[in-house]
This record gives C-alpha cells, structure tokens and sequence, in this order.
C-alpha cells in the first residue's frame, strides 16, 4: 500500500550512489526484502518507471530479492523457516515444539545498482 | 559498447526515515517527554482509547495528542473537547504517518509543557508498522470483531508493538474469536510484548492499561 513514499527513497538513494559514480544511465537495482513485509514487486516497478522518468535511472529493472521468514525454536535450537502467510501454526520441524522466536524476515535493504 | 559496472550500495531503503526519527527521539528523549505511537484498524477504537486515557490520566501526566488522519478533523475535535492539545496532520490520502509529518506536528506543539505525546496513527495494520514515527512505544490495538487471526495476516504489526491492546472484550461473548489463541500467536511473534483485554465501551480493563502507560511514562522520565 505505501509503495510509492518507499520507491521515492529507493529512487533518492540510486541517484545519490549513480551521480557519485559519474554513470550515464542506471541499468538495475537489486533490492533485499524481507517476506514479512507487504511490499508487492510489481508496483514497486510501476511506481520506479514513473518516478525515474527523466533521470538516469529511467528504464532501470529493480530486481526484488525476497528474504525468507525465520524462526529459532526454543526447545532444540534449530532455526526454521515460516511461510508466514501460509501456516496456521509456528511449530519446529525437527523436534514438533511450540515455542520459537523470530529471527528474522523484516530486511528492507537496497544491495547494488548496475550502471553504465 | 559501454562497460556495465556493478556499485554496492548496502543502504537501508527507509534510512532518511529512520535517521531522522532517531533524531526525535533523542530530542524527546533530553525533554523526558514520552511519546508513543498508536496504531489499529479504522474502527478499532484509537479514538476512544485515547478519550479514556485522557481521562484517567488527566491529573498526573501532563498529555497531548498528535492526529493523523486522511482526510478529516473530527479525532482531533474530540480531543480537544477534553481539554488536551491536539495537532491534526492530515496526509491527503497517505496511509501512514513517518518521522517527518511527526516532526511538523512537534513544532506546533508547546514541548515544555508535556510528559506525554500520543501519536494517533492512520487506520491501517500494514504501512505504519514499517515506518518509524521516533515515539519510544509502538502500542496496537486489535478489536474482537476483527478476529483472532489477525497475527497471521499482519505479523509485521505484532512484531514491531511493544504493547497489544485487545479492545472490545464486550463482543467476546456473540463473537467467534478464541483469545487464548490469540495470545498463542502473538507471543510466537513476540514473546516481549504486553497484552492489555479492554472494552473502551464498558470500561472494563482500561484502568489496567492506564496504570502501565503511567508506569512506563514515570520510569522514562526518572
């Protein structure tokens, strides 16, 4: 829902590191997301093309990479991951406990950006 | 043909956000003033939670209130009603509230003269939970109708909370919503958080939530 206040900073940070790089046209971003956030890809795209128009980043391909759900389960340790939109229950795979904790599944990190 | 070269970035996407919220609050933080980030549904019961914690808070912690909003000024009008200072943000469609619209919102407000900000976020259990406001308490609200399952939908919001709210305990009884598993999936996401049972309406379970938030705001500014 809150795509495009997020692409703005997206588009502000490639700006910043493609000036400083003296590039003369961005190719792709490569973002890092966490699963737990609701973000939807293909918006993010939409709103990238229309927000990067007229700058060196127009045309640029994002390319989403999404980071998994994981817990770590408090009775033997083991860290699981969670399809966190699918189950019904957080239950450790390798000993059946109830009890685990989150790790992590919340990154929002851009990792790099192909210029020419 | 030109030669494509790869540049690291290795930058968080909400870094500006989260920087300045940092500022905020360390800025609060030097004028012991707590302040605290409310967040639910439309209709859960923002409004009406922040109506009675004015009021049983009225004569030891010195409050305002910061309303944000769509489109409209009606909150904001039922908190001044109680005597409280209020700053609306409307956001003109936005469907949260970050660091910088708090930040407009504090300078309209008289700093010297509180212990206590809440900050009314929009009706929306996704965006604002990504988004850092600066208030040292993120506080949600989850009302019985809406249903027990709401964990499994939104888990960033139960993540990022420090305190659940469970509002409108007096539909326990004609609602199909097991609060045992609720509390089930909750504490799988966060173990840390408080979880208070109210009913803004027959004021059951609000003194409860009223004394934490007053231990919470006294131990802050000792």
């Amino acid at each position: 829902m809150h795509e495009l206040p997020v692409t703005e900073d997206i588009l502000k940070v490639v700006l910043r590191h493609a000036e400083e790089a003296r590039a003369g046209k961005v190719i792709s971003v490569s973002l890092r997301i966490g699963e737990l956030s609701d973000i939807i890809d293909e918006w993010l795209q939409r709103y990238f093309d229309y927000l990067s128009k007229g700058t060196l980043a127009e045309g640029a391909t994002l390319r989403v990479e999404r980071m998994p759900v994981i817990f770590r389960c408090e009775g033997c340790g083991e860290s699981f991951r969670v399809k966190i939109r699918e189950v019904k229950d957080i239950v450790c795979p390798a000993c059946g406990e109830g009890k685990a904790t989150f790790v992590s599944g919340r990154e929002f990190f851009i990792k790099n950006i192909e210029v020419i | 043909m030109a030669d494509i070269r790869l540049i690291e970035v290795k930058e968080e996407i909400l870094a500006d956000n989260d920087k300045l919220a940092g500022e905020i609050r360390e800025r609060l933080r030097a004028k012991k003033i707590f302040m605290l980030n409310l967040m639910a549904s439309p209709g859960g019961g923002k409004t009406s939670l922040i109506i009675e914690t004015l009021r049983g808070l009225k004569d030891s912690v010195r409050t305002a209130v910061i309303e944000g909003d769509i489109d409209s000024i009606v909150d904001a009008e039922k908190v001044v009603q109680e005597g409280v200072p209020a700053v609306q943000l409307r956001t003109g469609g936005a469907c949260h509230l970050d660091a910088v619209m708090v930040e407009m919102a504090l300078r309209e407000m008289d700093l010297d003269a509180l212990d206590l900000i809440i900050v009314e976020n929009i009706g929306n259990l996704v965006c604002p939970a990504e988004f850092d406001t600066g208030a040292v308490r993120n506080v949600m609200i989850l009302s019985v109708p809406e249903g027990d399952d709401k964990p499994l939908k939104y888990p960033l919001m139960f993540t990022v909370c420090d305190a659940l709210v469970v509002n409108k305990i007096d539909y326990l009884a004609i609602a199909d919503f097991d609060m045992k598993v609720l509390k089930e999936r909750v504490l799988k996401l966060n173990p840390k958080i408080r979880i208070f049972e109210t009913s803004c309406r027959t004021g059951e379970g609000i003194s409860a939530w009223i004394e934490w938030l007053k231990d919470e705001v006294m131990n802050f500014k000792k």
